[in-house]
């Protein structure tokens, strides 16, 4: 716990507010710091690059910019961070076969939960709780509960 | 059938407690991220050298050899901790170990190296870190060993120890090598 | 002494413990009286002695003892007493030595207050109670004890950490710590009930006080943790879907569904084994969370590794606490006969339907937090699950949830009437789809969630209204009529209304500060501005400042529109005494509509500051919703039918006091 503490406090403390150069063009630059929000800070207890004071953080900044720039598009330079980082960089987890389970999961749960709720339902409806006479024991027992009370008061 | 569905649960927990019992496996190393590089192709490295005269580096100079190369920094407290070992892989393992500054102002990594001794066989500035971004570095230090035929075989990051040098980094080469 | 004494009485606690688990137990299974009597005394003295622990164990950080080697880690001479108060708990060991004390608090309520439990329940309950505090007992008297000892003592410590030294964080473990465990004791009353082999509407009346109680602090705790994260961490953000918030979020999404369900076992004698088995995992999530935080089995990258005996320990406490009752439910479960029918268009349905969707969303939140670690398990590559999983999943379902509470009130028991119902609501769904199409024409361009999200919270907001207005017939009568209605309205059902007029306010804030935050970063120099949705914020000056203990750079911001001056913003970049990593203190203007948010970062060697401003609206919603929801929670719990438990005839009283 306080190790965990301690690297909170060691990258997650000021937001990235370090300098680099802005794009003059506020449109691009808008669609930098969406993609910085996009990217996982590689070395952070999940805080985007956009977010992040790390070095490594302020280094994929700047190579973003530089890339939007260059005029490559978002997907690029996403494939781009994938291919050196891995799918873990992407807070979005890709849509592919090993993370089929995950994105399914929740919607197949959903409709496995819904029929057993509807087979409960319709077991429910075939077995109506029949009522029936009370016999002489427990008539007799019935008084008495309604006169002493419960049973098992100590 | 009814009574199945109850079971359903317990099923649920001894799965998750088994994930579990394997995720706290002391072995499993949580520290590194798996470098998405290993088996592919290294990317090209093309820096200018630490000091003014000396010959740019490229790693096709080095293509046909094993080799190793580390990321470092005149600022970087673990890379100071981690040098004197750097002589090592060369000298127990015979593998040149190629030297990039990264983001480090070139005066800076020379003095660096003056101070600490030089285990490089060529050193390149990776000044505005593009070439460390090129590898999926995490900063720095970090260590990769670049097989004969150019592909990526292994990433070591964060500082090499005794321990490290010889349980991670050893094991990869011995292998690199056949 | 002190903390000898101290570690002394926690030995104590586990020996009550240890007694307290068995003999009650055994004593109910073979009809020993004084040994089902020996719970209430145990509990209480194991409460005694594990207070005086933890007061001593917090005299400690009062008075600054550096030979406590948790005090040293963890606590600075300087700081104010405040901190070094929260430092008790600010810190592995102490916090499960909280964990302990909340966990004892509960046991000895119920032996305070369950006079009117039947004896055999009341001492299994204890039992199992007691049971959970000697796994922790022991936990930490083997691996993390808090009051381990250097020697020799270190002149000065380390201070705690600065990110902890905020008022938010200070009391948010209490306060979610008195909901994740209060679970505790309604797992207890559901694993005795299970031995019992009964399940009725008293239990369920027992049962449900503790219920509301856990929920509404954990509400408040959950919430306490966003608002500082808002606060303190410098971008605005206040929810990140980070394994350790998701670890909180868990049992409090399932906690919902198990105070909906109870319900039904109460007033309809339905819905038994699910109840049950909603108990158990209640608190089975909050000691996953436990796990998960303590573990180290989720670390990210570059982490320390935490010591792994820990682990392992949480992990046998988490598997013989869920896995044990989880078996005795496989076996008695299915004896467990409901017996109120009910049409599937009802309310009972309505609460059936609001149970599957929050266990699906729970089962989404835990398949989210736990998949990059199974994928790295099994293939070894790491993948990062954040907002836009969970947007899409979570998010979606939760659009149904939010749409069928507004439904689920005018629904009658046994059989309700939905057409009856929609055209009740007919006005909610106007002023919903007014806000949908509000929002689009403020950003067309954003996330398809923001409008839907705007759509349901209104009408959840407006459908809770007119269930209320219609229950007390708001325009029917004369003035002294309709206050007397509302007078004479349950507690429970103003309960329920807070709760979800709050849960409505708060999701109208998410939405509109999730979609609708803009920023914008700059250099400044002194003297010059910055413009963010019409307002100008402009730097007058940066001067250095001491606080208690740290030293800070300060900034005045004068923030004005059209003109007229607003507001002065203060933010600080603070350095603390001995860690070397400096804070972020932003400085926030909330106003109604929005929030202006500033923050200060690192000088540029030239003069000029770093600066970077938000604009985040409909923030203040969340706390206020929020608040309204544990507004909520705390009406219900004062409403005396529920804290009575079950009723005593006079005749029986009489006779036992004879």
């Amino acid at each position: 716990m306080r190790r965990l503490l301690a690297l909170l406090a060691m990258v997650w403390i000021a937001p990235a507010l370090a300098q680099e150069a802005q794009l003059a063009d506020p449109a691009l630059e808008q669609r930098a710091r969406d993609l910085g929000r996009e990217i996982r800070c590689v070395v952070c207890q999940s805080q985007s690059v956009a977010d992040s004071d790390a070095d490594i953080a302020q280094e994929l900044r700047v190579m973003i910019r530089e890339q939007i720039a260059a005029g490559k598009s978002d997907q690029e330079i996403r494939d781009y961070l994938v291919a050196r980082y891995g799918d873990f960089v992407l807070f979005d987890p890709p849509f592919k076969g090993s993370t089929y389970v995950l994105w399914l999961g929740p919607f197949a749960i959903l409709v496995l939960a819904a029929i057993g709720v509807a087979i409960f339902f319709r077991r429910r409806a075939a077995e109506p709780v029949r009522a029936r006479e009370l016999s002489a024991d427990e008539h007799s027992r019935v008084e008495r509960l309604l006169h002493d009370g419960p049973e098992d008061r100590a | 059938m009814r009574r199945l569905i109850f079971l359903l649960p317990i099923a649920i927990v001894a799965v998750l407690v088994a994930l579990f019992w394997i995720g706290l496996d002391p072995k499993r190393d949580k520290s590194a991220l798996p470098s998405a590089l290993v088996g592919k192709p290294a990317p090209a490295v093309d820096l200018a050298g630490l000091s003014d005269g000396a010959p740019r580096l490229t790693l096709a100079q080095f293509k046909g050899q094993l080799v190793a190369i580390n990321f470092f920094a005149s600022w970087c407290l673990p890379c100071r901790a981690e040098h004197p070992l750097l002589k090592q892989i060369t000298a127990e393992f015979g593998v040149p170990v190629i030297g990039i500054a990264w983001k480090d102002k070139p005066e800076d990594s020379r003095a660096f190296l003056a101070e600490l001794g030089d285990p490089y066989v060529a050193t390149g500035t990776d000044q505005n870190g593009r070439t460390g971004i090129d590898f999926g570095i995490t900063g720095v230090p970090e260590t990769f060993l670049i097989g004969a035929d150019g592909t990526v075989v292994y990433r070591f990051a964060g500082p090499l120890s005794p321990d490290g040098l010889r349980e991670q980094l050893a094991p990869a080469i011995a292998e690199a090598k056949q | 002494m002190i903390p000898e004494l101290g570690h002394y009485a926690l030995v104590l606690a586990l020996v009550m413990a240890l007694a307290q688990a068995t003999l009650p137990m055994v004593g109910a299974a073979r009809g020993i009286r004084p040994w089902m009597q020996l719970a209430k005394p145990a509990a209480l003295a194991q409460f005694a002695f594990v207070v005086f622990a933890f007061l001593a164990l917090m005299l400690a950080f009062a008075s600054s003892d550096f030979s406590v080697a948790i005090v040293t880690q963890h606590s600075h001479s300087e700081q104010p007493l405040i901190y070094k108060l929260s430092g008790t708990w600010g810190n592995h060991e102490g916090s499960l030595l909280l964990w302990v004390l909340i966990l004892t608090i509960f046991g000895a309520l119920v032996a305070l207050f369950g006079e009117n439990l039947p004896p055999r329940l009341k001492a299994r309950t204890l039992s199992i109670q007691a049971m959970i505090s000697v796994g922790f007992l022991l936990f930490m008297l083997l691996t993390s004890n808090p009051f381990a000892r250097l020697n020799p003592a270190p002149v000065e410590g380390e201070e705690l950490n600065p990110l902890l030294q905020d008022p938010g964080l200070a009391m948010h473990p209490p306060m979610l710590y008195l909901g994740y465990v209060g679970f505790s004791i309604v797992f207890s009353f559901a694993v005795a009930a299970l031995i019992d082999g009964k399940v009725d509407a008293a239990w369920a009346r027992w049962v449900r006080p503790w219920c509301l109680l856990s929920w509404t602090t954990l509400t408040g705790g959950i919430v306490l943790g966003s608002w500082w994260a808002y606060n303190e961490l410098g971008w605005g953000g206040w929810w990140f879907w980070d394994p350790v918030e998701n670890a909180s979020f868990m049992p409090w999404l399932i906690g919902t569904a198990l105070l909906h369900s109870a319900l039904v076992v109460e007033k309809r004698d339905a819905l038994k084994s699910w109840t049950i088995l909603l108990s158990i995992l209640t608190f089975g999530f909050s000691l996953l969370g436990t796990f998960l935080v303590r573990s180290g089995i989720i670390t990210s990258v570059h982490a320390f590794a935490d010591d792994p005996t820990r682990g392992v320990f949480i992990l046998a406490l988490l598997a013989i606490a869920i896995g044990v009752p989880l078996s005795l439910y496989a076996l008695r479960a299915p004896v467990l006969r409901g017996g109120g029918l009910f049409a599937p268009l009802s309310r009972e349905g309505a609460l059936v339907m609001n149970n599957l969707l929050l266990a699906v969303m729970t089962a989404t939140v835990l398949l989210g937090t736990l998949y990059p670690l199974l994928l790295e398990l099994t293939t070894g590559r790491t993948i990062s699950v954040g907002g836009p999983f969970y947007m899409a999943t979570f998010g979606v379902l939760a659009l149904p949830l939010l749409l069928l509470m507004a439904v689920g009130p005018f629904m009658g028991w046994k059989r309700g009437d939905v057409r009856g119902a929609l055209q009740r609501l007919i006005a909610a769904g106007i002023c919903a789809l007014g806000a949908a199409i509000v929002a689009v024409w403020i950003k067309s361009d954003g996330p398809l969630l923001a409008p839907l999200g705007l759509l349901v919270g209104v009408w959840l907001l407006v459908g809770t209204l007119v269930e209320f207005m219609e229950r007390i017939r708001l325009f029917e009568g004369n003035p002294a009529r309709i206050w007397n209605r509302a007078r004479h309205s349950p507690r429970a059902a103003y309960g329920m209304t807070l709760a979800h007029l709050g849960l409505a306010v708060a999701v109208i804030g998410m939405t509109g500060a999730a979609a609708w935050k803009s920023e914008n970063i700059k250099v400044l120099q002194p003297g010059q501005a910055l413009t963010l949705q019409g307002y100008e914020f402009k730097l007058e000056s940066v001067q250095g400042i001491r606080g208690e203990n740290y030293l800070a750079d300060q900034a005045h911001f004068v923030v004005s529109r059209d003109g007229d001056v607003i507001s002065n913003l203060y933010p600080e970049r603070r350095q603390y005494l001995v860690q070397p990593m400096p804070t972020t203190e932003a400085a926030i203007r909330s106003m109604p509509f929005a929030d202006l948010y500033a923050v200060i970062g690192e000088p540029d060697g030239k003069g000029g500051w770093i600066v970077r401003i938000y604009h985040e609206p409909l923030v203040a919603w969340i706390w206020f919703g929020a608040l309204i929801m544990v507004a909520g929670g705390l009406t219900s719990l004062s409403d005396r039918r529920y804290r009575v438990g079950a009723p005593v005839r006079a005749g029986a009283a009489q006779a036992a006091k004879a």
